[in-house]
């Protein structure tokens, strides 16, 4: 069981790492080689970058290599700036890309999980209505331009207020330098990154609560004399937190393998999601590589963790598989 | 229906945007006009302005003049902001519709081939889409954009050119289809082992009857759900390709390219950016309204739940 | 207040439930009225929709429809739960009048353990500690007869078979010995050998405990096992009520008639088929005018046209046109 799953997880990044290198060299019309060099190199220059880098070598000895250094030698340098270690660069990127995350991680499920409780149970009214629409302008808005407005708001026009003049410039603060730095220059980036997020689990949350409600389970518990609060928590919640949770995680996974790209590049974070941006935006195939593979391994591994969870939270799954 | 109204609202002003380029704006929307100038209330007013601020080197494009010509005033290039928004809208429209009618033709059919005929050709199929599913979209959809929009593609004797619409359509189509095709795949076999269908390959009813007259009508209205959603997804991923200038090229434009555009005017001449943003939401919050009242009418138990 | 001698455990008087919708107010419950003595079990029967499962959730204050509305009286030792607070309400429920529901497996929540579960409600109730009201709950299962209880204990409601959850929801019931059960077709979802055993549990609960039980059905083969008075439903109204072998031995309305043939015979020939109401019961959107069973009754005439008033005959009480005739006769 688990050996088929770490089969499964291998075999998919495998062919992830295939299809990355494919599109990046076997592309008709993409030359790594023609981007290193520059727009006017002469074909000297250009055929030496070719050796240089060993694009003249068969397709899959270049994969091979790129293959080796990145997982066994763990040595694998950037085109661009040659030299630079990829592996300690994503690692440097780590923690802006996980202070960015959690911290909206934390926002999004309390505001939704409130959201969510709040519409369920003033069903059909208006505040239900209202909170429900929100949340669907939540999810209809481009994560990228909410960021811009934020900027405009907090870093020029109502920079001067007294509301927003706390917010620093853009950029990421350390939590170990500067912990109340690290909170003022995250605030923001949190709520945008959050905001989408709140309008799909509030949306979520209502439903499948809304559908608890409706079981006969509910109606137990108040025949045996239950108040409402625990009717609510212990009974809908807790029957209705598989949902939720599974679609955490995969979000989740997906958020820290540079999912959260669009926000950082609006913030100036320079997370993971950054370094793949600037790397793609260079051809810069090695640190396009890692950062992809460490990508994929998180959407892989909260698949895994989701199931894992799954059965943790749902006896009848759990069960069913022992 | 409101949301079909706003939809049909947006979509037809779009259309109308070389009508409004020639008679309301003026100008060439497509041509920068750094040194022109604009007529208001009897007087020119230059459309790039002498920066009073600062040092005084720079210039500022013209605001909004909430009139016929600038109505929402100019971009860094001297062009008229409202007529590039109409031209845009159509750019986003086209692509994010067309992406959404190729994503589920070939999601329907290779969840219908995957999920029908089993085997192999399942086997096969569905590894290629866990794959391609676990590929993060946003990653996916930027890198096949880097990687062509230097010299566009070529695949034989076909050549698309790097500032065509096909690119950005044919990429954001491809990424979203393991989302639709997984859940058709699904629904394919669930189909099959249901009883009426094992009762017609029971009584020899032919494989191809079988799949018009059960298995298609079932997949249509999976894909009549999944549509509207589709497509806002697309309109998103589009607008988030040309913002980061890997989608539409200039002088094309698209919403995302005009919020883009709008960056470096952000702090003084905000409306550049936010503009097509509020055309972004306004569109995308019809589409996902739609999508809810489709799914509800169609599949009231909401199964369905696209991710 | 002092306590009647006679006072009955429980009183519902012209309880009425009705629905808002698109066509007007629709009355599911039409002026019921009934008593529940001390010690007594009274089986509710009618055909589904007939209003009797509606008249029990009445009862535990558990109709939450917003478009229901319900008037009447039920009083319980002589206090009234209509409009009683929802702190007040609650602390009846689950203590003082329990329920057990007709299909145990989606009426216990599947993420818990029975013993969890049996365990949350003593503890709403009182004060024991969590470790006293598991014991307490092992206790319960044994009572029920279930083997292994402190096994059986950590069970999940989807691991035990439908009599063992059924038992389970008993146990859970019965767990802060209420003085009323109400028990909504407990034993429909069951096997025949498996819902004896149940109602011996149910009447062994009476003898112990001395609980009145209100035992709703459609079976009337299991009305003439467990009940001591009857009370017959139909669309949403009594047609008739007494005590068992009164009802059983001379039943006055056409539709009890009907209930009883459609009991196999115990001894004799089986019959090539039993006897059946044709028609079905009409829906509160669209009952007749006058007397609602008259669409299927073999015996209409024209005084069927006015709903006809419950008539005493006897200990029990007709609400049929024919039978002052009859008691006259």
């Amino acid at each position: 069981m688990l050996l088929r799953r770490l089969g499964e997880m291998v075999f998919v990044m495998a062919g992830i790492s295939v299809l990355v290198f494919l599109i990046f060299f076997a592309t008709p019309g993409a030359d790594p080689a023609a981007r290193i060099a520059g727009r006017n190199a002469s074909p000297d220059v250009l055929a030496a970058v070719r050796h240089d880098f060993g694009f003249d070598q068969p397709l899959w000895v270049q994969y091979l290599l790129l293959m080796k250094r990145l997982f066994v030698t763990g040595d694998l340098t950037s085109f661009v700036n040659r030299g630079q270690k990829v592996i300690p660069s994503i690692l440097q990127a780590v923690p802006v890309t996980l202070s960015l995350l959690i911290g909206a991680a934390v926002l999004w499920v309390a505001v939704s999980v409130a959201i969510g409780v709040t519409a369920a149970l003033t069903r059909g009214t208006i505040v239900d209505r209202a909170l429900m629409i929100l949340g669907l302008v939540g999810v209809s808005m481009p994560v990228f331009w909410v960021g811009e407005v934020a900027n405009l708001i907090t870093q020029s026009r109502y920079h001067d207020s007294w509301f927003f003049s706390w917010v620093p410039a853009l950029g990421y603060v350390p939590l170990t330098q500067d912990p109340v730095g690290w909170f003022k220059a995250l605030v923001i980036p949190w709520v945008t990154l959050a905001i989408l997020y709140i309008g799909l689990y509030g949306r979520v949350l209502r439903a499948s609560l809304i559908e608890a409600y409706h079981e006969d389970f509910i109606r137990t518990a108040r025949a045996k004399g239950l108040g409402e609060g625990r009717v609510l928590v212990r009974h809908a919640l807790r029957t209705s937190l598989v949902t939720f949770v599974s679609l955490f995680g995969l979000d989740f996974g997906a958020l820290v393998g540079g999912g959260t790209l669009l926000t950082e590049i609006v913030f100036g974070l320079q997370g993971v999601g950054f370094l793949t941006f600037n790397a793609l935006q260079n051809l810069d195939l090695p640190v396009i590589m890692a950062t992809v593979m460490y990508a994929s391994f998180f959407v892989v591994a909260s698949n895994a963790v989701v199931d894992l969870l799954y059965a943790a939270l749902d006896p009848r799954v759990r069960l069913a598989r022992a | 229906m409101v949301a079909l109204v706003g939809l049909l609202v947006i979509a037809l002003a779009c259309l109308a945007a070389p009508l409004y380029a020639a008679r309301v704006s003026g100008t060439d929307p497509f041509a920068s006009n750094i040194s022109g100038s604009v007529s208001i209330d009897g007087q020119d007013v230059a459309v790039m302005q002498a920066e009073t601020e600062g040092l005084g080197f720079g210039t500022t494009p013209i605001g909004p003049t909430w009139r016929g010509p600038y109505f929402l005033g100019a971009d860094t290039q001297g062009r008229d902001v409202m007529a590039r928004l109409l031209y845009g809208g159509q750019n986003s429209l086209i692509i994010a519709g067309s992406a959404t009618l190729i994503t589920l033709v070939v999601a329907a059919v290779l969840g219908i081939v995957a999920g029908f005929f089993g085997g192999w050709i399942d086997i096969v199929l569905s590894r290629l889409l866990d794959i391609l599913w676990a590929f993060p979209v946003f990653l996916l959809a930027i890198s096949l954009s880097v990687v062509t929009i230097g010299h566009g593609l070529v695949i034989g004797p076909v050549t698309i050119g790097s500032d065509s619409l096909l690119l950005p359509i044919l990429i954001i189509a491809l990424v979203y289809v393991p989302y639709v095709a997984r859940p058709i795949r699904g629904q394919v076999l669930q189909l099959r082992r249901t009883e009426f269908v094992l009762a017609a390959r029971g009584l020899g009813v032919p494989r191809g009857r079988i799949l018009r007259v059960d298995v298609l009508p079932n997949v249509a209205t999976t894909l009549i759900v999944f549509a509207p959603l589709t497509m806002a997804l697309n309109m998103i991923i589009e607008s988030a390709l040309s913002f980061l200038s890997i989608g539409v090229q200039s002088p094309q434009a698209s919403w995302g390219t005009i919020i883009e555009d709008g960056q470096s005017l952000l702090y003084t001449r905000p409306l550049v950016a936010i503009a097509p943003g509020v055309a972004i939401v306004l569109t995308v919050l019809a589409l996902n309204v739609l999508g809810d009242g489709v799914r509800d009418a169609l599949d009231p138990r909401a199964k369905l739940k696209m991710r | 207040m002092p306590e009647a001698a006679d006072e009955p455990l429980l009183r519902v008087e012209d309880l009425c439930v009705s629905f808002r919708s698109e066509r007007g107010l629709l009355r599911a419950v039409d002026r019921l009225s009934f008593t529940v003595a001390p010690g007594e079990i009274l089986a509710v029967v009618g055909e589904s929709g007939s209003g009797k499962s509606l008249t029990s959730l009445a009862v535990m204050g558990l109709i939450d429809d917003p478009n229901a509305v319900l008037t009447g009286s039920i009083r319980y030792r002589g206090r009234e739960l209509v409009g009683l607070p929802r702190r007040e309400l609650r602390k009846v429920r689950g203590d003082e009048i329990a329920m057990i529901f007709q299909d145990p497996m989606s009426a216990m929540t599947p993420v818990y353990t029975i013993g969890w579960q049996i365990a949350e409600q003593v503890q709403a109730h009182s004060r024991l500690t969590r470790r006293q009201a598991r014991a307490r709950a092992v206790d319960l299962l044994g009572e029920m007869g279930m083997p292994n209880p402190a096994i059986q204990v950590d069970r999940y409601p989807h691991q035990l078979s439908g009599g063992m959850r059924q038992r389970a929801m008993i146990a859970m019931a019965l767990s802060c010995n209420p003085s009323l059960l109400i028990a909504d077709e407990p034993t429909t979802a069951l096997d025949v050998t498996v819902q004896a055993q149940i109602l011996r549990l149910v009447e062994q609960l009476r003898r112990d405990h001395g609980s009145s039980i209100v035992f709703i059905t459609h079976d009337m083969g299991v009305v003439a096992e467990i009940a001591d008075r009857v009370m017959v439903m139909y669309a949403g109204k009594v047609v008739e009520r007494g005590p068992k072998p009164d009802l059983f031995a001379t039943p006055g309305h056409p539709y009890t008639v009907g209930l009883l043939d459609s009991i196999p015979p115990m001894a004799g020939a089986k019959p090539r088929r039993l006897p059946a109401i044709p028609g079905a019961p009409p829906s509160p959107a669209d009952r007749p005018d006058g007397c609602p069973f008259g669409p299927r009754c073999a015996h209409r005439h024209d005084s069927c046209r006015v709903d006809p008033p419950l008539y005493r005959r006897g200990r029990q009480d007709v609400s049929c046109t024919l039978v002052p005739e009859g008691a006259d006769a």
